[in-house]
């Protein structure tokens, strides 16, 4: 929450470092308050960080992890894709972006992965396509035990739709809108397997073959017109420009 | 008491009660005959010395008056508001029985309002016993967590509050409106507890930066655990996570703790459709429909399986919700919310219920009348049923106790948790309840808490 008039908006970890007390948190500037916090300077402070909230994704050795990333979801596959390595998987990482400049961290996610993909959809980097088209070829010339899909509602839903004929277990981070956060107000609510889940705390991570899809994105879609007027209002206010 | 009228206060999140002048004060308190047994102090949860204080009150002595109040009781201008006296206090005063009980609830808020506003007036506090040494963490600063934190504080006991919110109150801010309970009276008692020497740490989430076990290992000597209200209910029909139904505690959330009655002045915002069905039957559910009007509902029902007489709400409440038009549809059960194809509620199929023997709540079980099922055209829904308890804790907290339910165990009297040190009241432990029983919770626990770190 930026200040008194904030709101409350869920953020994924990518890094932290306990000796230096330092997070790291990497957003996509697309509404009201992700591009305040963009304009945010070194030094500046917002009025509340609560966290980590729900469940850590969990990491064991499953023998070969693929973990496909979409967009700036780079951030929050990072410290699985290395928690992965750490627990002697062989990891093979997709990341895939719309161009070449929206790409960041390749070098970081490449020092965890015995094997990295890039696509981009306009083939300015990598190879022209989707994230699913190496993912198809990765299923269908090896073994693998388990993949982590995190990245847009839609691309994690193909995803997981990819690895579904060949039955690999695939865990999702679904993005639900969020008040509180910690498991209070029910606003969060996905249906994984047939049964209403609150992603705040039992979430974010689900089963990509258990959610009903669908559901995410209409609820997701629940305030599109208010943001769109905050956006505008904020835009009016601070003069209509920033970086 | 003078209130805001109807048609005026249903378009305003002002408070809908105004208070007593002084005059009104003094003739009500004059009412009061001081008689020796005391009986309205046994009604109060938190045994507050009603007598004495409506006693300066009437003698012109207010800096008295709020000092005789606040011994017992660190939230009056809250328990003012939001007691249900008529089953409490003033269901036990003597006048009762002849006539009106002295309106206890009335004389309380006024005496808090008048030191809210006259603080210059007020000597200042007096100082901390000395230090036992002893650190107590208090986890949650609603209504058990704020009086626990308290209590303990004035004994001498260093107590620190994680708060999981970015303000401190609990349910008294995210929960409470606005017109029943201006935040700005509560940010005044968090405040007060905040002068007596209570440190709050708000972005706090115990559960997840530290477990129980983790704090009483580092430094505190005993928990009391006040998180409250949970996870909210849902009806389990078809339909129901489509869009435009909420959890009371969505509506309620963004409503009067993120202010979305602002929007966009605030950033939350609340999609208000033009006919809101609120299903459920307490206060809560009375709030979340008030608040539909507010917000400039055109049509707002409150549906309830059971019929008048079973309302779960103060009579207050309902009333003031009647008054503002709220259309009560009793013995009417949702079966199924209707899609308007883009996903989007726009229709709520209801069965009409008929009243069955005593259920084992003591109340006529509700039986559904085959073939009744209507359909009610409706775009917004609250579901207001009540909440289970954040597993939060119980989940990461070894030894510690819990019900089917999800409640926390904890002895009535002493509130004392099966695990060691750990302490526990109020929703957490009796599900969804009043603020005033929290508040005797977190007193009781706080005696025994005391007690056990003075090794009495």
């Amino acid at each position: 929450m930026i200040d008194e008039k904030g709101e409350r908006i869920p953020l994924t970890v990518a890094d932290c470092d306990a000796k230096e007390g330092t997070l790291t948190i990497v957003f996509m500037e697309v509404g009201k308050t992700t591009r305040e916090l963009g304009c945010l300077k070194t030094g500046d402070s917002i009025m509340s960080l609560t966290g980590p909230l729900g469940v850590p994704t969990h990491a064991e050795k499953f023998g070969t992890v693929v973990c496909v990333a979409g967009g700036f979801a780079v951030a929050p596959i990072m410290p699985i894709a290395r928690a992965m390595k750490q627990a002697s998987n062989k990891v093979i990482s997709i990341m895939g972006a719309r161009s070449k400049d929206l790409m960041f961290w390749e070098d970081e996610l490449r020092s965890v992965s015995d094997k990295l993909i890039i696509t981009t959809d306009d083939g300015s980097y990598g190879r022209k396509g989707l994230v699913t088209e190496p993912l198809k070829e990765i299923l269908e010339t090896e073994k693998v035990d388990r993949v982590i899909a995190i990245g847009p509602s839609v691309m994690m839903k193909f995803c997981s739709k990819t690895t579904q004929p060949f039955g690999v277990k695939t865990i999702v981070s679904l993005n639900p809108i969020m008040v509180d956060g910690t498991g209070m107000c029910g606003c969060c609510r996905v249906v994984v397997g047939g049964q209403t889940k609150f992603a705040c705390v039992d979430g974010p991570d689900f089963d990509g073959h258990q959610v009903d899809w669908d559901l995410l994105a209409a609820r997701q879609r629940n305030y599109l017109e208010e943001e769109k007027k905050a956006l505008e209002n904020w835009q009016c206010q601070c003069g209509g420009h920033h970086h | 008491m003078p209130r805001q009228e109807p048609a005026v206060r249903a378009k305003n999140f002002k408070e809908v009660a105004l208070g007593y002048t002084p005059e009104m004060a003094l003739e009500e308190a004059n009412r009061c005959i001081q008689c020796p047994k005391r009986p309205c102090v046994d009604g109060c949860p938190v045994n507050v010395d009603i007598p004495d204080f409506i006693k300066a009150l009437r003698e012109g002595n207010m800096t008295e008056a709020v000092k005789a109040l606040k011994n017992k009781n660190a939230l009056p201008g809250v328990c003012g508001r939001v007691c249900p006296q008529e089953t409490q206090c003033e269901s036990k005063c003597t006048l009762a029985k002849q006539k009106a009980p002295v309106a206890i609830g009335r004389l309380e808020r006024y005496v808090a309002d008048w030191e809210r506003n006259n603080k210059s007036a007020m000597p200042s506090a007096s100082p901390l016993p000395p230090s036992t040494g002893k650190k107590v963490a208090v986890i949650g600063s609603g209504p058990a967590g704020l009086t626990a934190a308290a209590d303990l504080v004035k004994n001498g006991h260093a107590v620190t509050i994680f708060e999981a919110l970015h303000v401190g109150g609990g349910v008294l801010m995210y929960g409470i409106p606005q017109f029943r309970l201006p935040k700005e009276i509560v940010q005044n008692e968090v405040n007060f507890v905040k002068s007596l020497g209570v440190e709050l740490i708000l972005d706090a989430v115990i559960g997840k930066i530290d477990t129980l076990d983790e704090l009483l290992n580092n430094g505190y000597d005993a928990v009391f655990l006040g998180t409250g209200a949970g996870l909210p209910m849902f009806l389990n029909v078809s339909g129901e996570n489509l869009c435009g139904i909420y959890s009371a505690n969505e509506w309620l959330t963004r409503i009067n703790l993120m202010k979305a009655y602002l929007f966009p002045n605030y950033d939350t915002p609340l999609r208000m459709g033009k006919k809101v069905a609120v299903v459920g039957g307490g206060n809560v559910a009375m709030d979340a429909a008030r608040c539909a009007l507010r917000l400039g509902a055109e049509e707002v029902y409150i549906v309830y399986r059971r019929s008048e007489a079973e309302l779960p709400a103060r009579k207050e409440e309902v009333e003031n919700a009647k008054e503002e038009g709220i259309v009560f549809k009793f013995l009417t059960n949702p079966i199924r919310f209707i899609d308007d194809g883009k996903g989007w509620v726009n229709g709520m199929e209801c069965i009409e219920m008929e009243l069955g023997e005593p259920d084992a709540s003591g109340r006529r079980r509700p039986i559904a009348k085959k073939g009744s099922e209507f359909i009610m055209a409706i775009d917004t829904v609250v579901i207001a049923l009540g909440t289970t308890p954040n597993p939060l804790i119980a989940s990461t907290t070894e030894g510690l106790k819990t019900t089917s339910h999800g409640t926390v165990v904890a002895d009535e009297a002493t509130g004392k948790t099966v695990k060691d040190k750990v302490w526990a009241g109020g929703d957490i432990v009796t599900g969804a309840a009043t603020v005033i029983s929290a508040m005797g919770a977190g007193k009781r626990a706080a005696a025994d808490i005391d007690k056990f770190l003075s090794g009495k």
